[in-house]
């Protein structure tokens, strides 16, 4: 209940600004008749129509995680950003091997199973990537084993 | 005879060694990813179109690799409905009704073979269908105008909300979603809009960094979430002999349900779960009070399962000659045919025509081939339904990373691909169904164009859409559509809703 009303009054925010960014947009000199306006202004309208019925009439409240699990949530996404950032300067062997044991550990927690499937899916997906798809990944950073 | 000579140009295609390997191929990651629980259609060919498009293959090769993935997916989800009582995909929950008290019954192998025989009839009378009905459609399509098309767009929209959520604001809120991310980037106009100084966004946001996101990656997320409840204890697996008799007795079952799960598939966005649940409906109160329905009658197996795979098949329908996308899976085949530089359309027919009948003939052959895997072979993947998902989801992560890397080598894609992974998980905890947000990143612009030469061609008068009797009836079909689910939900609800 309470989420359905954040929700909505989040999205009217956001279709608030959308439609301020919105008026900005620079028109061509010679414009058709509907111009470049229109069409966002229309879908803010909606989304602020669907958000006041979100508000007004809210569906029972969805079953959030306890915190523990939202932790390991939250953790599992910082991992994957860490990862997103680490994958060019790093190599794809290291980091892919770190966040993807980081993330079975995760799923069933057990620390020797949980290294053995990173390094396991690190080594196997980039023979596959590599060799078998042809995919350029570089293994490893640059200088070390040349 | 035009059909035969069209047909005749698809198996020249299709019957290409190399074609012939990469559907076989396709068949056999598709029923994999189908029997995986947590790997659904949609996922599993969204994370592998990326790897497709960079290993550069053409437009029909990549097309057969990934409708086969496709059919193979709607094939495989039954083996973890029979076996785990867990569906491997959305289409095969209504599966688990009478498989899993089958296999409890030690009936697992009659199973299978029941409904791997009713996935092959489900799916070829499909494929029949959709060849002979996806020309006449197309041709109707050419007297679409600006017009007709922006209102054909609503009604994917509003059908498509009335199935996928059980709330028609929560709904719409999706598909605008979509269609506002959709106007970000250098649009038609040629003005950019909403790109906020960023170079990154000039070029619009790609939708496979969402699909991928907002599938794959929320997957992700829901598994952690729920972590050790979904290991179930399996059922054994014994001998698999044919149960003719079995099999002989539900063939009726199977072209019933075949035919009502073509006509669910090619409404606009209603797909597969809402053919197979309709299939498995109507012949329980065929059937009446005489089935063993919910206690493992056989007829329960074959119905949703040729209803799923009929479904499939019909969804192409609309895809293919409208471009309109009739479920989640064949939006995200749609994605591809963009990526491609293909328009789906009347003019693929006349246009590419190698490329439509190169599909359907692999379709057909595909059906084929996923008989022979899915009955004399179904024991290997039951083997690989075994991999635990502390294996499978960070590989599942790690395909998708590396995928959008190798597509668009930016870690900007890459942040936003874990961000719609993030915005997927919170949608699918508060019932905001997420592939309305992918049609309205996919048909955003197209809309737009559409509503933009109506009022071009008008000079801005908005009566223009309702000027044809064609965009007439597609304007109150679309009303319909997203009215009725109101009040008809106790009739028509979401499949999910009633497996307790």
């Amino acid at each position: 209940m309470t989420g359905d009303r954040i929700f909505g009054a989040v999205m009217i925010l956001l279709a608030l600004g959308y439609i301020l960014s919105a008026s900005t947009i620079q028109v061509p000199l010679f414009p058709d008749p509907m111009g470049p306006k229109a069409f966002p202004y229309l879908i803010a309208g909606g989304v602020i129509v669907a958000s006041l019925v979100m508000i007004l009439r809210p569906d029972p409240e969805a079953e959030w995680p306890v915190m523990r699990t939202l932790a390991a949530l939250v953790f599992a996404a910082v991992v994957m950003v860490a990862y997103a950032y680490a994958i060019k300067p790093l190599g794809f062997l290291v980091p892919t091997a770190i966040a993807a044991g980081i993330l079975s550990y995760q799923l069933s927690p057990r620390p020797l199973a949980a290294a053995l499937s990173g390094i396991g899916l690190s080594v196997g997906l980039f023979v596959l990537f590599r060799y078998a798809l042809g995919l350029g990944l570089v293994p490893l950073p640059k200088g070390w084993l040349g | 005879m035009d059909l035969l000579s069209n047909l005749a140009l698809g198996f020249s295609v299709a019957l290409s060694p190399y074609t012939l390997m990469l559907s076989v191929i396709g068949c056999f990651l598709g029923t994999i990813i189908g029997a995986l629980p947590g790997l659904g259609p949609s996922n599993g060919v969204a994370i592998l179109i990326p790897i497709t498009f960079t290993m550069g293959f053409d437009a029909t090769q990549a097309l057969v690799l990934l409708t086969s993935v496709y059919y193979g997916a709607m094939y495989g989800g039954r083996i973890s409905s029979i076996l785990l009582n867990i569906p491997g995909d959305e289409p095969a929950l209504m599966t688990t009704l009478d498989g899993y008290p089958m296999a409890k019954q030690g009936k697992a192998g009659d199973a299978l073979v029941i409904s791997g025989v009713a996935s092959f009839v489900g799916a070829f009378i499909a494929t029949i269908f959709l060849m002979l009905l996806a020309p006449y459609i197309a041709r109707l399509a050419y007297k679409f105008g600006p017009a007709e098309y922006f209102a054909l767009y609503l009604l994917a929209f509003s059908t498509l909300g009335g199935i996928a959520s059980n709330n028609q604001a929560k709904a719409a809120m999706a598909s605008l979603i979509g269609l506002g991310i959709a106007t970000i980037g250098q649009g038609a106009s040629g003005t950019s809009r909403f790109t906020f100084g960023n170079l990154h966004l000039l070029d619009g946001i790609d939708f496979l960094v969402a699909i991928v996101g907002l599938f794959a990656i929320s997957e992700v997320f829901v598994f952690i979430e729920s972590h050790g409840k979904s290991s179930s204890i399996g059922v054994k697996l014994d001998k698999v002999t044919i149960p003719f008799r079995l099999l002989g007795q539900t063939f009726g079952t199977m072209i019933r349900g075949s035919l009502i799960g073509f006509v669910a598939g090619i409404l606009p966005g209603a797909g597969a779960s809402l053919g197979s649940f309709m299939a498995y409906m109507a012949e329980k109160s065929w059937v009446g009070s005489k089935g063993n329905f919910g206690k493992g009658d056989p007829r329960g197996v074959a119905a949703p399962e040729a209803g799923n795979n009929a479904a499939a098949g019909g969804a192409l329908v609309p895809m293919l000659t409208l471009g309109v996308p009739g479920s989640g899976t064949t939006a995200v085949l749609l994605a591809l045919l963009m990526t491609l530089n293909i328009t789906p359309g009347p003019t693929l027919f006349t246009d590419r025509p190698e490329v439509v009948w190169g599909l359907i003939a692999t379709l057909l052959i595909a059906n084929f081939v996923l008989l022979a895997m899915n009955v004399p072979m179904v024991k290997v993947f039951v083997k690989i339904l075994m991999v635990p998902p502390a294996i499978l989801l960070p590989g599942v992560t790690m395909i998708s990373f590396v995928g959008i890397y190798s597509l668009t080598g930016s870690y900007f894609d890459l942040l936003l691909m874990i961000g719609f992974g993030v915005l997927g998980w919170i949608f699918r905890k508060m019932d905001i169904p997420t592939v309305p947000v992918i049609l309205g990143i996919l048909l955003g612009s197209n809309m737009e164009n559409a509503l933009r030469r109506a009022m071009t061609l008008s000079d801005g008068d908005p009566s223009y859409l309702f000027s044809s009797p064609i965009a007439v009836v597609l304007w109150i079909l679309a009303v319909v559509g997203f009215v009725a689910p109101i009040f008809m939900r106790r009739v028509i609800r979401k499949p999910q809703a009633i497996t307790d």
